[in-house]
């Protein structure tokens, strides 16, 4: 439905560059990334907003990359909603209706059955600055919807709200989903892109780093942003060397790490969580496969004892150190330690 | 109570706002004398409601009054997409446009008088083609209004820029993706954001025309606005003559301006 091909653009100190991707028709497609990564720069040249520099971007097979703003046929749903001040929440979401020459008797009924499908029907008379962030979030959305436009654009829709409205906004946004309607969400909260997105592209200083279905996504992360979201604390850039059928070498820096398996040789990322890396003041014996000195960088509390940053053979590891064993390990910044890696702990993904 | 509390900080003045509050009163009473005086000395009640009586003020300010709001008004048909334009778009050569804006704004009036006069004059181009459809300028009320559209659009085109940029971009675009037309967005959301800047504007604009006596004067002596009427009776009779009918000519616009807006602030709230 959505082609998008190499598109690159400069504005206002964020840039984009070659950002190529699809959507299909019912897709929910999240762009996941850190803020000021050029995710609503994106946004707002699809929605004709801003001008690219390069590049091509098709709806339906129609170029629509230099189309004015009134004739994409896409609805864009502002991060600070936009809602018109000095109309009602009713005249509000019949505003496209009325570019499109629908009779004031059709689009006033049509506008209050949008009201009903995103639960606002009771705040119908009421003024846009009368309303609570998820009801302005829920009329901006009916807004979008009443053109039933080809793709619903929707920038960091449910950030701006507190934890409850968010929780059933997202609820909405689902539901739209299932509807029918095809959904380009950008956002920085992984959260929203795990419970909303069927397909997630992560972007970050302008690129798209990676791009797949949810599940290729964050099950094989191929950045520190993502990896860090999925709860895996190390992430580290490597290669393997060997790989065997229950064994295989990866290399960092000056760091070797012997992994139960592998399934490639060459470029990749090692990840495991901060709880298989155990700290210890005195080596253990016998020496486990995976042992390394470092020096303590941060410490940090957290609810089940204590993180550790090391800084280990020219690596950052992230380890976790349990309540029961804090006092005894008396750790202190500067120290030098012995981090292990569990045995059969870390998996490498291809780079 | 807190909220009484918070009232009572900022009734606290200091020395220097007192000094500052001291000023204004005296600026206060520059302004207000005069007018004052107008009401004490010659125009009471009876010497008003007689001057009321006198057919050619009461023609006078009639004429005053509609050549001032039409010319206003078909000014602002232009002057208002004008301003728009300048709010909204970057072009090149722009800060001379505004500055050949606010002209009118410091030449002396005699002269913009002579200036309006020289263009629309029976000798000139536009004279000969208006006097080709039957009309003349010059002692016509269409040369009043030209008159007092000279001096005075510069107001209404600033107050509705900048009631215009006021208006978030934003807003617009987002009315852009939903489908309207520029010319929608215009009428219906850059319009309607920016009423209240436009109205004070168009008062500005009105009450300036109505007061215009310096190019007025020259444009068209006749038929007789009235600061031209009052100007002349205060030639021919005097003070004591002129001051009931300046009395009733500042009441009609004080009446006039207060109405507007209370209008405006209606609108403000609905």
């Amino acid at each position: 439905m959505l082609e998008v091909r190499n598109l690159s653009a400069r504005w206002d100190g964020f840039a984009i560059d070659d950002i190529s991707f699809s959507v299909a028709a019912g897709d929910y497609f999240v762009l996941l990334g850190p803020s000021g990564g050029g995710k609503t720069l994106v946004l707002e040249i699809l929605a004709g907003l801003h001008p690219a520099t390069g590049g091509t971007v098709l709806l339906d097979g129609r170029e629509i990359t230099g189309s004015r703003i009134q004739d994409r046929d896409l609805a864009l749903v502002y991060q600070d909603r936009a809602l018109f001040p000095h109309l009602t929440v009713h005249k509000n979401i019949a505003y496209g209706l009325a570019a499109q020459g629908v009779t004031r008797s059709k689009r006033l009924d049509r506008a209050a059955e949008l009201a009903g499908q995103v639960g606002v029907a009771e705040l119908l008379h009421r003024r846009p600055g009368t309303l609570s962030g998820g009801e302005a979030q829920r009329v901006a959305l009916a807004r979008a919807l009443a053109r039933e436009p080809k793709l619903l654009l929707l920038d960091e829709p449910l950030s701006a709200l507190d934890i409850r409205a968010r929780e059933k906004l997202r609820a909405l946004l689902r539901q739209l989903h299932r509807a029918g309607n095809t959904i380009i969400h950008v956002t920085h909260d992984f959260e929203e892109a795990v419970s909303l997105a069927s397909h997630v592209a992560i972007m970050a200083e302008g690129r798209i780093i990676q791009m797949g279905t949810r599940d290729e996504v964050f099950v094989e992360p191929r950045s520190r942003f993502v990896a860090r979201f999925t709860g895996v604390d190390n992430f580290i850039e490597g290669e393997v060397t060997e790989a065997h059928d229950s064994s295989a070498t990866f290399v960092a820096d000056k760091a070797t790490f012997q992994l139960a398996g592998a399934g490639f040789v060459g470029r990749g990322y090692l990840l495991f969580r901060r709880r298989d890396l155990e700290v210890h003041r005195q080596a253990p014996s016998p020496s486990p496969a995976n042992l390394f000195t470092g020096r303590v960088v941060d410490l940090a509390p957290t609810r089940s004892g204590l993180e550790v940053r090391l800084d280990a053979q020219g690596l950052t590891l992230v380890a976790h150190v349990p309540r029961r064993q804090v006092a005894a390990l008396e750790l202190e910044l500067g120290m030098e330690v012995y981090a292990v890696l569990r045995e059969g702990a870390g998996r490498v993904v291809k780079a | 109570m807190p909220a009484t509390r918070t009232r009572g900080v900022g009734i606290r003045w200091d020395p220097m706002q007192l000094a500052f509050a001291v000023l204004g009163g005296l600026v206060l009473l520059f302004i207000v004398a005069p007018l004052a005086g107008l009401f004490f000395f010659g125009g009471e009640p009876a010497n008003v409601v007689a001057a009321a009586g006198n057919a050619e003020l009461r023609d006078s300010i009639w004429l005053t009054l509609w050549t001032s709001m039409l010319a206003t008004a078909l000014l602002a048909l232009a002057a208002v997409p004008f301003a728009y334009l300048l709010a909204r778009k970057d072009f090149w050569g722009k800060r001379l446009v505004m500055g050949l804006v606010d002209l009118p704004t410091v030449i002396p009036h005699s002269a913009a008088g002579i200036a309006v006069l020289t263009v629309i004059a029976r000798s000139s181009p536009l004279g000969q083609a208006a006097a080709g459809i039957g009309l003349d300028f010059v002692g016509h009320p269409a040369g009043i209004m030209v008159a007092m559209s000279f001096v005075s659009i510069p107001f209404l085109i600033n107050a509705a820029r900048d009631g215009f940029a006021a208006v978030p971009e934003r807003l617009e675009k987002a009315a852009l993706t939903l489908g309207a037309s520029p010319l929608r967005v215009f009428l219906t959301i850059a319009v309607p954001l920016a009423w209240r800047a436009i109205l004070s504007g168009f008062v500005l604009m009105w009450a300036r025309g109505m007061s215009e006596f310096g190019a007025v004067v020259i444009v068209a002596y006749h038929p007789m606005t009235t600061p031209v009427l009052i100007w002349e009776w205060f030639g021919a009779y005097g003070l004591s003559y002129a001051r009931p009918a300046a009395a009733l000519f500042v009441l009609v616009c004080l009446v006039l301006f207060i109405l507007l807006r209370l209008l405006a602030r209606e609108r403000d709230d609905a």
